[in-house]
């Protein structure tokens, strides 16, 4: 047979790695949680660009002396483009222009590139559905997998992406990089990849426990994840050429996008090898388990 | 072997067409224009005043390439924006009040295209630049004020009826009423039961306290949902009264779950001026000025709306309030100061007929009504500090005008200030009445410039990335390569295609979805031809291809189907710009299954199927 590479001899310590993350991810999301964008905390941000840059700090003396104490200014790719946020919390709806009167009346010219307000309703409705629609799509995952699969598959796909999702949350806690609606966008993308890739993996690890029948199963997992190496190394190639060109070339507004997804792949792929194939070893997938006596895919093979 | 049939062949061939059919509106350019509509929103744009306005053109000597009428606007093109701006001018100048115009782009699809439905797709908020509101309707106010005028009806039904009662009120948007004695209690019990049925349920739940001869009224779930669903539309309609008033072109006003409002403002540059006609919860109340023989507790104290020190005194009871106004414009009196003429329905008119007879020489006083809301913070039962919002009212007299004659549906009011006072007052009075009070919950101006710039680097990603991606897998594969490149473009026009057929919004973070379905269209690709390699270990060369594809399939399928349940589940919880992700993710699924399961395996099968092949290069 032909296992170039012993995947599941690492089984142990990448098991540990996973674990160690994990944790760090869960601890740091507990006592720090995650840096909230103005989606989900609600307030006001102005986006604006100077003809000449200027320093934070002048803005920033500037707002304050005008009753704007907390607000958050920020360069916003160039040091053209200035990003100012206010945690305002009494719904005030006019922040907004408030801010771009106040700074348009200092002596450089400034263009109003955004404004933008979220009620603090609106906020928290807004963190409840993305909570819910991400638990949504993976009990129907687990669902859809259970069906088509075997049930220890349809956890092993729940926990590769549960270990994803929390992992990506994770890191986006510990850096306090922004968390906004487009990055919660990524996420659910996130979960559609890493699934892709679970699947693919499971597929092969099915196939081969019905067709090949003298192996033990840790050699089965080994031996399908050797055949479907090459594939997950191009396809986690092309999707990151893409995602590195809309990172780099994409713009400010969807930098935690790209950012959210690269991570996503990247993880996504060592979870489809790892967590996957740890899970089935130690739910102690049989042959049993998978024996048919017709393969379903069968239906699709005369299909082009 | 591999061989298609020609039915195959022509599919592949019908999808490709109809995808590069509804694909092409796209690279056609916009064209600069205007749109002309009559202001009084009631009246289309006609023959004449498209006579009228290619007359005007035409004597100001100004240039355009079209314009013609469609719907109720009439559209005149221009070939640059110059033009355009200078002949809004010159318009806007002749008509004044009489139409509204505003600035557009519009598409220069030729018209065997547009026969054929095909138009270019929609660009969100954040490509194109505008404003974005969401406004939440307050259905409490909208309660309490059919809960009054159900008080009033009912104390007149039992003053009739001859129910005695001590105590009356509104308390906790519940009607209270105390009565005298048991029989009365009994009666009115009886009363409000007969009252409540409706069709699919009751409108009232009635909380029965007969110790205390007290019975509580409040509206049933059903009969809120009733009120609810009246005061939106209701306030829809208005919202779009308004939104029309400010000339945009492309506006959408969208009711948004139970009890909110989108309105979306393409192109517009001015969010503050948008907000304060549409903001603008006014309306207005006509009331006579109380006299000498009005009751104290019948009239009410108020101040003017232009001087806050002079105060006057108006009966409580409304004349007319302001949804009964159908149309309002502003003109000039006599001696050449602005005023505003105002036409009242035919229920208004008599109202205030039967208000006017035998009033000649009161003055009669016009309220404006205002909508305004605080923030308090406050401390709640967890004892964390929370936002408090609560609305209030506020009324001012903004014009006190003798009555010379009875008035009827059409009469005017004098000394309203400069015409351009008197002209927003006019704005105000035609868009009409509120049926419940709103407020801002959310608000997005992307600027034009951000909107430019957004467009620009999301195709600079997407060609970016695809070049990558293409030569990638040319270097990589070779012929097969060549095949799945083939594909990719072939994925990008049927997403195109699909978008504008479907009118879908492209959003920056759909522009994303796209480059992401790039990413992933290679995947089906790369698994097929992965399996292709194993499979030629043990096969000839076209077996290999013919299983390589069919086991590919299975994979290809599961892996896509569950990719499409999360893309799904995105569109459901999803608003604005992440609706937009869902929606190219979810295309791009299908769309990349259908090439590479139909395309790439037609090229395929043209260059290898029915050969001898003895080796395969992949």
């Amino acid at each position: 047979m032909d296992i170039r590479f012993r995947f599941m001899k690492f089984r142990k310590i990448a098991a540990t790695i996973s674990a160690a993350v994990l944790i760090v991810s869960i601890l740091s999301l507990s006592f720090r949680g995650l840096n909230l964008g103005l989606d989900f905390s609600g307030g006001t941000l102005v986006e604006v660009t100077y003809d000449k840059p200027v320093s934070l700090e002048s803005i920033r003396d500037n707002l304050s002396d005008n009753g704007y104490a907390d607000s958050q200014v920020v360069n916003f790719g160039t040091n053209l483009d200035v990003l100012i946020k206010v945690a305002d919390l009494d719904g005030n709806s006019s922040v907004g222009e408030d801010i771009f009167n106040i700074l348009n009346s200092s002596e450089s010219t400034i263009d109003l590139k955004r404004v933008e307000f979220v009620g603090p309703q609106v906020g928290e409705e807004l963190r409840d559905q993305g909570g819910l629609g991400m638990l949504v799509a993976l009990f129907m995952i687990l669902l859809y997998v259970a069906f088509r699969f075997q049930y220890k598959f349809g956890l092993g796909a729940v926990a590769a992406l549960g270990h994803d999702v929390i992992i990506i949350l994770g890191c986006f806690s510990v850096f306090a990089w922004d968390f906004d609606l487009t990055v919660l966008a990524a996420l659910l993308a996130v979960i559609g990849y890493s699934l892709n890739d679970t699947i693919v993996v499971s597929d092969r690890i099915r196939e081969n426990f019905r067709t090949e029948r003298v192996l033990e199963p840790l050699d089965m997992i080994d031996l399908s994840l050797n055949q479907t190496l090459s594939r997950t190394i191009i396809t986690s190639l092309t999707t990151l050429l893409v995602l590195f060109a809309l990172f780099f070339f994409g713009g400010e507004l969807i930098k935690g996008f790209s950012l959210a997804l690269i991570l996503g792949v990247l993880v996504g792929t060592y979870s489809s090898i790892y967590v996957v194939a740890n899970m089935l070893l130690s739910l102690n997938l049989t042959q049993e388990d998978l024996a048919l006596p017709e393969p379903e895919g069968a239906d699709f093979d005369h299909m082009p | 072997m591999n061989k298609f049939s020609i039915y195959q062949y022509l599919l592949i061939l019908v999808i490709l067409t109809l995808g590069f059919i509804y694909a092409l509106p796209n690279i056609y350019p916009t064209q600069p224009s205007i749109q002309v509509a009559y202001t009084d929103s009631g009246k289309s744009a006609d023959q004449a005043l498209l006579v009228e306005l290619k007359d005007i053109l035409s004597q100001s000597e100004s240039e355009y390439d079209e314009i013609f009428l469609r719907e109720n606007k009439i559209v005149v093109k221009f070939d640059d924006v110059n033009k355009q701006l200078a002949s809004k001018t010159i318009l806007q100048n002749a008509l004044l009040d009489k139409v509204i115009i505003a600035l557009n782009l519009e598409p220069s699809t030729p018209q065997w295209l547009k026969n054929l439905g095909g138009n270019p797709v929609k660009l969100g908020l954040d490509l194109s630049g505008g404003v974005h509101f969401l406004l939440e309707v307050d259905i409490d106010t909208a309660q309490l004020g059919r809960l009054e005028l159900l008080l009033d009806s009912y104390r007149t039904t039992f003053k009739d009826e001859r129910i005695s009662y001590d105590k009356s009120s509104i308390k906790d948007l519940a009607l209270f009423f105390q009565f005298s004695d048991k029989s009365s209690y009994n009666k009115a019990l009886k009363k409000y039961k007969e009252d409540s049925p409706l069709i699919n349920g009751v409108q009232y739940v009635i909380t029965e306290r007969p110790s205390s001869n007290t019975l509580l009224l409040e509206y049933s779930d059903i009969a809120l949902r009733e009120i609810r669903d009246y005061a939106v539309g209701q306030n829809l309609v208005t919202l779009r009264n308004r939104v029309n008033e400010l000339g945009v072109s492309e506006p959408i006003v969208q009711r948004q779950g139970a009890n909110r409002i989108v309105v979306e403002l393409p192109g517009v540059q001015d969010p503050t001026a948008a907000k304060k006609i549409i903001g603008k919860t006014a309306n207005l109340e006509f009331r006579l000025e109380a006299n000498s023989r009005t009751s104290p507790l019948r009239k009410e104290k108020f101040n003017f709306k232009d001087n806050e020190f002079q105060t006057a005194f108006l009966e409580k009871a409304v004349v007319v309030s302001g949804d009964r106004v159908t149309n309002a414009n502003t003109g000039f009196d006599e001696s050449g100061f602005a005023q505003v003429n105002i036409t009242l329905d035919m229920e208004g008119g008599r109202a205030l007929q039967k208000a006017t007879t035998g009033n000649i020489g009161r003055r009669l006083g016009v309220l404006f009504v205002e909508q305004k809301n605080k923030s308090e913070l406050v401390t709640n039962d967890l004892g964390e500090k929370i936002i408090e919002q609560t609305s209030y009212i506020e009324k001012n007299i903004i014009s006190l005008a003798t009555v010379q004659a009875v008035l009827g549906t059409s009469f005017r009011i004098t000394g309203v200030g400069s015409p351009a006072e008197a002209s927003e007052l006019a704005l105000l009075l035609r868009a009409g009445a509120l049926a419940a009070p709103m407020k801002f919950v959310e608000e997005r101006t992307v600027g034009p410039s951000l909107g430019k710039e957004n467009i620009e680097l999301g195709i600079r990603s997407i060609v970016i990335g695809f070049s990558m991606v293409v030569l990638f897998m040319f270097f990589y594969y070779r012929v097969f390569g060549l095949a799945a490149n083939f594909s990719l473009v072939i994925n990008l026009v049927l997403i195109t295609g699909i978008m504008s057929l479907l009118g879908a919004t492209l959003t920056l973070p759909g522009i994303a979805g796209i480059v992401l379905t790039v990413g992933m269209a290679v995947d089906a690709n790369v698994l097929i031809f992965s399996r292709i390699r194993e499979e030629l270990k043990e096969k000839d060369p076209q077996l290999a291809i013919k299983d390589g594809f069919s086991r590919a399939f299975v994979t290809i399928f599961d892996a896509n189907v569950t990719t499409l349940i999360a893309a799904l589940i995105l569109y459901v919880i999803g608003t604005g710009p992440i609706k937009g992700f869902a929606i190219t993710l979810s295309i791009g699924i299908v769309t990349s299954m259908f090439t590479a399961i139909m395309c790439t395996r037609g090229i395929v099968n043209l260059v290898y199927g029915n050969k001898n092949i003895k080796t395969l290069k992949i």
